[in-house]
């Protein structure tokens, strides 16, 4: 059994707060304890998300929010992955309550993210391939996600209207969520207004940057029983899979996929691109199809993005994204909601910490604790992101 | 004073004999790899043992799709941020012979309206920036038989 219990979920509201990443992560880690009905003093061990533009140098992320917390002598542990810290902090955890070395685990992510694009930091580093995307071709994120989206259009035949409608459909469920920091309805012609950032997609069709925080507290089956919790939520897969060679999707941050030159008729695994390998992995592990999905919190870093996913988590075929959102299937009432939260497009980006809230998200829907935007009688849901240089993230919870 | 030329990033591509981009290719496996590896082969399939050696890359290739910056991007992408923006186009290039895409902004005067996927483009040699004695040159895509 591969089951880790969700005993507490918390978050730091997500916004621009203008304060220390570190406080962020005490209010969500106060939150989840609190959630879980421990005392901090209880918690054998704390793995921080870490965050290189918020956390490093000065702070490495695990000590940071344990100090805040206050030093109490747990085990401490600290991960970076890119946008798949959280989840490669909460495997951390998981194989500690797994091997027996902790009964309760506190996993902390949370970051003030600087407004606008997200750069590297200062120096020159040319053996540095974020470096050298931005040195040389001025190649930001946003500009990744265009061409994805413009690939997508002339492959698939998706059109501006379609990547609107995620906004759209986002936006709807984030208004719903308290925690999110844009909690407003937006319109197709509001995204249709909104100035090109890169072609083909508008300011609406890209997440901004956040501050935000999320923790969540896991323990051992037999400890959650011990405790009174019967049947919790449980954590049973955690995917943190690399790209297979060759690679042959272009991806963040590279400046070049690899050849297929060498490799022959091909090995078996680089068949499956990297981003489907992501929940391939996870539902292996889980035993688990996505045709058993309640949910999914997935990583819209921009609209068009979103329908990729639809994919790589197997809700459809390749290019079937923009019909099946257009049925509706996947917008809160449909047969499988994707960002009941609002996703990033609600929430933005604060990198350590959104593979944490996607599982917080994913804790509340499955206790049937999410409001308004509850999806009714919620078992199972995935939540799945990739960070940069190859780190695959994906998470299945059940009831 | 004439300013020198220098790449915006050493060993990458060469102007001589006609404008190429530059990789390594293990002696070991044929795999291909760009920008250069020189160290080692990151096919988990290869033998291994094999020496990597510089081998010029194709010439042309298929836009596998485009983009553009209508915002300045962040330090370090060299720009005075006295002078207006002016949006550049970037491309993502599917090598002919290599199979791999290769990203690469595109010359001046060509916007992502005289672009569309599947096209046919040449890389051919670009200036990133310039200052009081240097020019720094890179490489861009140039729609073949497009404007120049
Ligand atoms: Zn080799």
């Amino acid at each position: 059994m591969t089951d880790v219990a969700v005993l507490g979920a918390g978050m730091h509201p997500w916004g621009k707060w203008g304060r220390s990443f570190v406080e962020y992560g005490r209010v969500a880690a106060r939150a989840a304890l609190a959630d879980a009905g421990l005392e901090w003093r209880g918690v054998q061990s704390v793995v921080g998300a870490g965050t290189v533009r918020g956390g490093y140098p000065g702070h490495v992320a695990g000590a940071a929010f344990a100090r805040a917390l206050g030093w109490q002598g747990a085990r401490v542990a600290s991960v970076y992955a890119a946008c798949a810290s959280g989840a490669h902090a909460v495997a951390a955890a998981r194989a500690q309550i797994l091997a027996g070395q902790a009964d309760a685990v506190l996993v902390v992510g949370a970051d003030a993210a600087p407004k606008g694009f997200f750069a590297p930091a200062g120096g020159d580093r040319d053996d540095d391939p974020d470096w050298l995307r931005f040195r040389l071709l001025g190649a930001t994120n946003p500009a990744y996600f265009g061409l994805y989206a413009r690939r997508r259009m002339a492959v698939y035949g998706d059109t501006a209207e379609d990547f609107a409608r995620v906004k759209v459909k986002n936006a709807a469920a984030g208004a719903l969520n308290p925690l999110a920091r844009y909690r407003k309805a937006v319109t197709a012609g509001e995204v249709a207004a909104s100035p090109v950032v890169a072609d083909p997609l508008r300011l609406l069709d890209v997440c901004a940057t956040s501050d935000g925080g999320a923790a969540l507290v896991l323990g051992s089956m037999e400890f959650a029983r011990a405790r009174g919790a019967a049947d919790p939520v449980r954590i049973r897969a955690v995917s943190t899979v690399t790209p297979r060679y060759p690679r042959t999707v272009l991806d963040l941050p590279d400046i070049a996929t690899d050849s297929g030159c060498g490799t022959g008729p091909g090995p078996a695994g680089a068949a499956v691109p990297f981003r489907a390998s992501i929940a391939r992995a996870a539902y292996e592990e889980a035993g688990i199809g996505p045709e058993e999905l309640s949910l999914a919190e997935v990583y819209d870093l921009s609209t068009a993005l979103e329908l990729e996913w639809y994919e790589d988590i197997g809700l459809c075929g390749p290019g079937e994204g923009a019909a099946l959102l257009g049925k509706g299937a996947t917008a809160l009432g449909g047969r499988v909601p994707v960002n009941a939260s609002g996703g990033l497009a609600s929430f933005g980006e604060a990198v350590p910490a959104q593979a944490i809230a996607q599982v917080c998200e994913l804790t509340w829907q499955l206790r049937g604790a999410a409001g308004a935007r509850q999806v009714p009688g919620a078992r199972v849901g995935i939540a799945v992101n990739q960070g940069l240089f190859g780190h695959g993230s994906a998470i299945v919870a059940v009831r | 004073m004439e300013r020198t030329r220098k790449p915006a990033v050493p060993g990458w591509f060469t102007e001589e004999g006609g404008f190429r981009l530059l990789g390594t290719r293990c002696a070991a496996c044929a795999a291909v790899f760009f920008p250069r590896e020189d160290a080692y082969c990151r096919n988990p399939h290869c033998a291994g043992g094999g020496a990597m050696e510089e081998v010029p890359l194709s010439r042309r290739g298929r836009v596998w799709s485009y983009t553009d910056g209508r915002y300045r991007p962040p330090a370090p992408y060299p720009s005075d941020p006295g002078e207006p923006w002016e949006p550049y186009t970037l491309l993502a290039v599917e090598l002919e012979a290599e199979g791999m895409v290769v990203l690469g902004q595109a010359v001046p005067g060509v916007g992502p309206a005289d672009l569309e996927v599947g096209m046919e483009v040449e890389v051919v040699g670009g200036v990133l920036a310039e200052d009081a004695d240097t020019v720094w040159t890179t490489w861009c895509f140039r729609p073949v038989g497009g404007p120049a």
